[in-house]
Formats: structure tokens, C-alpha cells, sequence
């Protein structure tokens, strides 16, 4: 995830199908409470997230178990 | 400043043109290769033989919604490397100041051909005028320096638009030619030379397209730059930069600078017995045609009358108009309209008696109403 | 992937300034995935935009040759840029009042006469940079900045306008149905007249936060159950089209 660019508009958090992302304790220098993983075990890989977060933030990478960037 | 020289479009001799069609010929000639245009009496012919010409020159030409259109399309086709222009009249000059005003901001040529009748509004579509002159002026919003001129022959329309095409391009400006329906619509002979002298915009690639010196260089879409063209207020490399009033200052100074500090360069303008006179004419367009020719009746008397013809009208010739009426005690304005050019003459020469010979009847302004104006003083 | 998408972008200027949530931001990552999957030479393109949020998707975050032109002028400028060097892919990418409204009449003539020009039209059915006033493209009754007891009138069908001036490809997506409109996006760069598509995107602060749709979330979930295939809604009557949003292809 590319922090820097997350405005916390939470679609990530809500969209996803099984829970990967929480809310970040975090600030960004824009002022946003960013989002970030949580539970990248989780991630089946639907790359929702990546597709609809309006930011570019998301990259979804596949490895030998589903993991995540 | 490139330069070249270009052999003539058509074979140099003489030829009987009307003025339209010899404006249309110099803008070729000055090696214009776009024109989007509307139809409005009385410059429709330019369009017309536009539409004849540029395929047969490889040009493109199209026919647009509305007059909007048309400056906008002109404007993109500049920025694609092309040059371009378009031809109306006042009511058609209004609705392209918008992108006139687009044009000055992002600093794009272009060449707008005003053939001027009766207005406001739609007026007398088939009567000369010379009422947009302000119009030409001031009409877009904001404060900018631009180029106008005003033929007063066939022969005029021809050089000058060529003219047009290259202070357009050397100062990366929209110029405007104040035709009338005059001399747009006369047939007179004019002699087509064997070359034209061409100027085409700088290219620099290392250097930013919107500032950093006077006239930036100007690049094309297609050539690798990420052009950032933005009517927003824009720093040197075209980033916007609305909330900052350094970069609004320096970008808004500079394009007004790069004209007044090139006047020189820019004013053209004419004298006819003005040494000794006292009594000075000012005229430009169609009216300095029967003013010369009241002054060359009063001079046939020994009256001491002079003309000042302009040529360039904005920026307007301050200097040479305090210059050429200082011999004279009184200065009369003939213009179309109602006082737009002798306003100005009288801020010029507040310590002289100026007058104004105004005429919104869309009637030339005759020698006679001249010498009937002059005659008892 | 979004990271591969960073190279068409100018990275200083993000994040972007749209606000969070704003389905624009969907729509910047749908139209460069589909450049990356054509692999279109990005230095030939050129992306010309009027004044609004989605004429900002181009401007400035996109590291091409782009044209910020005046509201509602976008297709002129971009038919003047087309015409002088027809070599070059000319896209515009504006929203639904820069493009039906001030610029409806450039939209319906470059439609006509079916100028190579691929038009993407952000439509948030609102004017949101300005602070959310109506739009051609408002549903009615909706409650927006000038139409604080209900839009009393009714919106247009884009599609059905563009398709009626003889433009090729017509069609109609939501951001939420991203792949397809990814599709879309490719066969409208790809098509040789000209290509409309009617992005439908939400504006949660200034649309979604006078009719109860307050996050991207509910835009979204909104968006997925309105939508009816063109082919279905062909079949279907007027009063059981209200409130639907017609996706696909219009022919």
C-alpha cells in the first residue's frame, strides 16, 4: 500500500469480502486517517480493493499463499 | 527568432482581389494550415475560400457549431503545431473573447480576423463599422496586452495578415486584424510579391514553456514534452498554481511585458503631410482612405492639414502620436464609431484641443463630411 | 496492478486533490489500466478536459500532454487538436455539466460528424467543484444546492442523445462495475469515429451527502443495485425504469 496517497475514505475496509483492512492509529501528512492491513492472511485475492480504491493505493500481489504488498 | 523566407503561394504579379479573399491568401501565404470558422456576414468569404484552398494546399478546414467553437478549435490546433486561424465580425468577435482570453493566458498564436459592422448586438450586418475597437481591447477578462491592426486596402489585408501570422508567433500572442466591411468587400489591384518573410514560434526543449524569459519557447502536442496547458494560473512549466500571488504577479506582468516592451518592434503607423501641419487627421481602415483624400484637397488650397494613419491600433502608438501632433494645434479623430480611438487620443494629448468626427450611420465617412468638419476652423 | 500505473502519472502531485471517496479517482485508475493494456504509445496521446472534477482526472496527474481547456469546451479544442494531426490519439475527459450542459452543443456536433475522439464523461450527476449545485444529468427529485425541494426536471439520457447524432460506440457504466468499464474504455480508444461513454461515478460529498448516500460505500452499493442491462431494459416499461441506471452498450 502506497500510505502516502490513502485519504481513509474506508472503501477498501467495507468492500473487502473477508476483513483484511483496519483503520490506521496513523495520521498521513494530508491529514487523513489512513487505513492499512490488518489480516493479510485473509486476502483471497478478489483485488476489489485494488480496483475501486480511488487513490491507486492498493496492489495486489499473489505469492505461494495469497499475500499482499 | 526563426525566420525564413517562403516563395509565394500564388504566382507573384498583379491580381484584382476582393479584400477577403487577399486576406484569406495571406494567411496561406504566411503558411497558415487550419482554419475552423462560423458563417457571419461580412467576412464570410474568408471562410469560404479557406474551405476552396487548404486541401489544395494539405490544410485542414472545418466549418464549427458557433464562433466558440471555432476560436477553441483554432486554439487546440495551435497547440498541436499548427497554424491557425479564424475570421468574423462583432457579434461573432464577442462569444471568441472567452477563448481569446484563453489564447493570452496560455500565451497560444492564433490570427482573428474582425471584419467590423454597425452594431451592438446584431445591428447592420451588410454596413461597415469600426466599433470593436475597445472590444478588441479590453473584451476578455482580466489584464493582458494584445496586437491589433487595420488595413485600408486590399493590398493592406494581404501584408498585414501575414504580418499578423508573425508577430503571433514571435510574441506568442493572439493578433487581431480590425478589417471593415469596406475593404473586405473591395475589389482593388495588389501586387503578390515572390517571397514572404515567415516567422515561426521559438522551440526550446530544455527550457519552460511558460516563463523563465519574455517569449517562451513553444513546443507541440506529440513531441514527447507532457505539455501541461492549463487557462489556470500556471507557474513556468505549466503546474497550476491558483493560490499562489507570487506566480499569479509574475505570469500575469510578464504577459502584458512581452508587448509593452516590444512597441517598437510592433507599432506601425503612417504620416501623410504631417511635418508642417497644423491641423492633424488621425484615421486608420477605411476612413484614413477619405481622409487622405481631404487632406490632399486642402493642401491643393495651402491649407496646413496633415494625416496620422495607424496601422498597429493596440498596443496603441502613444509615442508617435505625441511625436507626429506636436507641430499641430488641433487634431481631429475620424472614426466609425462613437469616440472609441479619439478617447484615447485625448489621454495621449491632454494639453492639445482633440476632437472626434464620430459616424454610425454604416456609411463610410465621406472626404466631404471631413472638409465640411475641418473647413470653418 | 496499481503499481505498474505510477509510470503514467505524475507522482509530486498526489495524493490527488479529489476528495476521499470520489468515484474520479476510479475512473483515473480504469483509463490507465486500459492504456497499459493496450500498451498505446503514452507520448502520442493527448487528454483534453473542460473545468469540473472530471476534468481534473487528466490535469494535472496524468504525465502526458494534456489541455486544460475553458467549461464545456473540451471537444472543440480537442476536434481543432485531432484535425491538425490526426496521428494523434485525442481523448476528453470531462464531467456531465462541462459536457451536456455549457458544452452540450460541441458534445452533439463532434458526435455528428463523428470525429475520431474518444469522450469519457465523468458523470456525478452534480456540479461538485463548485459546491454541488444541478445538473443536466441530476435524477429528478433529487436534492441538490439549486434544487433544495427536489430536481423538478428531468435529466438526460446521454447515451440515447450521442447514439441519436450518429456516434460508433455508445454505452454506459458505473464505477462500481469496474471490469466491464475497463472493457469499455479499451473498445472506445480503440473504436475509429467517435466513442461516448457515460462513466457513471459518485460525488459522496456534494450528491451523496444531500440524499443519503453518505460514503463511497453506499455510492457504490447504490450504484449496483440500480443497474439494468440495456438489453433487459429494452424489454422493460417507463414506470419500471425509474431510478434504474441502464449499463451497456447503446445501439
Amino acid at each position: 500500500m502506497r500510505e502516502e496517497w490513502c485519504k481513509g475514505c474506508n472503501l477498501c475496509l467495507e468492500i473487502c469480502p473477508r476483513g483484511v483492512f483496519i483503520t490506521s492509529s496513523e495520521i498521513s501528512k494530508k491529514g487523513f486517517k489512513t487505513i492499512k492491513v490488518g489480516n493479510e492472511d485473509a486476502c483471497i485475492g478478489c483485488s476489489l480493493c485494488e480496483y475501486l480504491c480511488p487513490d491507486l493505493v492498493i496492489t495486489v500481489e499473489e505469492e505461494q499463499i495469497a499475500g499482499k504488498d | 527568432m526563426p525566420e525564413r523566407i517562403e516563395k509565394s503561394l500564388l504566382p507573384p504579379k498583379r491580381y484584382f482581389m476582393q479584400g477577403n479573399i487577399a486576406c484569406a491568401e495571406g494567411a496561406l501565404a504566411a503558411g497558415c494550415r487550419f482554419y475552423a470558422g462560423y458563417p457571419i456576414t461580412p467576412s464570410s468569404e474568408i471562410m469560404e475560400h479557406m474551405a476552396r484552398r487548404l486541401p489544395e494546399v494539405n490544410g485542414v478546414f472545418i466549418q464549427m457549431e458557433d464562433e466558440i467553437a471555432s476560436i477553441s478549435a483554432c486554439i487546440g490546433a495551435s497547440w498541436a503545431g499548427v497554424k491557425s486561424m479564424t475570421a468574423t465580425s462583432g457579434p461573432g468577435f464577442s462569444l471568441m473573447l472567452e477563448g481569446i482570453g484563453y489564447a493570452l493566458m496560455t500565451e497560444t498564436p492564433c490570427v482573428v480576423v474582425d471584419v467590423q459592422r454597425q452594431g451592438p448586438a446584431t445591428g447592420q450586418a451588410t454596413r461597415p463599422g469600426q466599433g470593436d475597437i475597445m472590444q478588441a481591447r479590453w473584451g476578455a477578462s482580466g489584464d493582458y496586452r494584445n496586437i491589433a491592426l487595420s488595413p485600408w486596402s486590399v493590398q493592406e489585408f494581404y501584408d498585414l495578415t501575414i504580418n499578423a501570422f508573425n508577430l503571433s508567433e514571435m510574441f506568442r500572442v493572439p493578433v487581431i486584424l480590425l478589417a471593415d466591411e469596406v475593404v473586405a468587400h473591395l475589389k482593388e489591384s495588389i501586387t503578390i510579391k515572390p517571397e514572404v518573410l515567415i516567422y515561426d514560434r521559438y522551440k526550446d526543449k530544455n527550457k519552460p514553456p511558460f516563463g523563465g524569459e519574455l517569449v517562451p519557447p513553444m513546443p507541440a502536442f506529440g513531441e514527447g514534452e507532457a505539455l501541461l496547458v492549463t487557462g489556470s494560473t500556471h507557474n513556468e512549466w505549466g503546474v497550476r498554481k491558483v493560490l499562489d500571488p507570487e506566480v499569479q504577479e509574475r505570469l500575469n506582468i510578464r504577459i502584458c511585458e512581452k508587448i509593452e516592451m516590444n512597441k517598437k518592434e510592433i507599432i506601425k503607423i503612417e504620416t501623410y503631410f504631417a511635418d508642417d501641419c497644423d491641423f492633424l487627421l488621425i484615421a486608420f481602415g477605411i476612413t484614413a482612405r477619405s481622409a487622405y483624400y481631404a487632406v490632399k484637397l486642402l493642401r491643393e488650397e495651402d491649407k496646413k492639414v496633415g494625416l496620422l494613419r495607424l496601422i498597429t491600433i493596440w498596443p496603441f502608438p502613444e509615442e508617435e502620436i505625441k511625436e507626429i501632433a506636436k507641430p499641430a494645434k488641433r487634431v481631429l479623430v475620424c472614426e466609425m464609431n462613437r469616440g472609441q480611438i479619439t478617447n484615447e487620443v485625448q489621454r495621449v494629448l491632454c494639453d492639445k484641443e482633440v476632437c472626434g468626427l464620430f459616424k454610425t450611420k454604416g456609411e463610410a465617412i465621406y472626404p466631404q463630411e471631413i472638409l465640411r468638419r475641418i473647413k470653418p476652423l | 496492478m496499481s503499481r505498474t500505473l505510477y509510470k503514467y502519472l505524475r507522482e509530486e502531485v498526489f495524493p490527488s486533490p479529489f476528495c476521499p471517496g470520489c468515484g474520479h479517482g476510479i475512473i483515473m485508475g480504469a483509463i490507465l489500466r486500459a492504456i497499459d493494456e493496450l500498451q498505446l504509445d503514452y507520448q502520442k496521446m493527448v487528454f483534453v478536459s473542460g473545468i469540473g472534477c472530471a476534468a481534473w482526472i487528466p490535469s494535472p496527474h496524468f504525465k502526458a500532454d494534456t489541455l486544460h481547456t475553458l467549461h464545456g469546451r473540451a471537444i472543440a479544442y480537442a476536434t481543432g487538436v485531432k484535425l491538425a494531426r490526426p496521428e494523434l490519439k485525442v481523448v476528453v475527459i470531462s464531467g456531465d455539466g462541462d459536457l451536456a450542459a455549457i458544452g452540450g452543443n460541441h458534445l452533439i456536433h463532434a458526435a455528428r460528424r463523428n470525429i475520431p475522439l474518444t469522450v469519457l464523461c465523468g458523470n456525478n450527476s452534480i456540479y461538485g467543484m463548485t459546491g454541488g449545485q444541478v445538473s443536466p444529468t441530476t435524477p429528478k427529485d433529487a436534492f441538490t444546492e439549486t434544487t433544495p425541494s427536489g430536481n423538478q426536471e428531468n435529466p438526460f439520457d446521454l447515451c440515447s442523445l450521442v447514439k441519436a447524432c450518429g456516434a460508433e460506440f455508445v454505452c454506459r457504466w458505473t464505477v462500481f462495475h469496474i471490469k466491464p468499464l475497463i472493457k469499455a474504455i479499451i473498445r472506445g480508444l480503440t473504436t475509429e469515429g467517435f466513442s461516448f461513454i457515460d462513466i457513471v461515478s459518485p460525488c459522496p460529498t456534494q450528491f451523496g451527502r444531500r440524499n443519503r448516500l453518505p460514503s463511497l460505500y453506499h455510492n457504490l452499493m447504490d450504484l449496483k443495485e440500480r443497474g439494468v442491462s440495456y438489453e433487459k431494459a429494452k424489454g422493460l416499461k417507463k414506470e419500471e425504469l425509474k431510478g434504474k441506471i441502464i449499463i451497456g452498450e447503446y445501439d
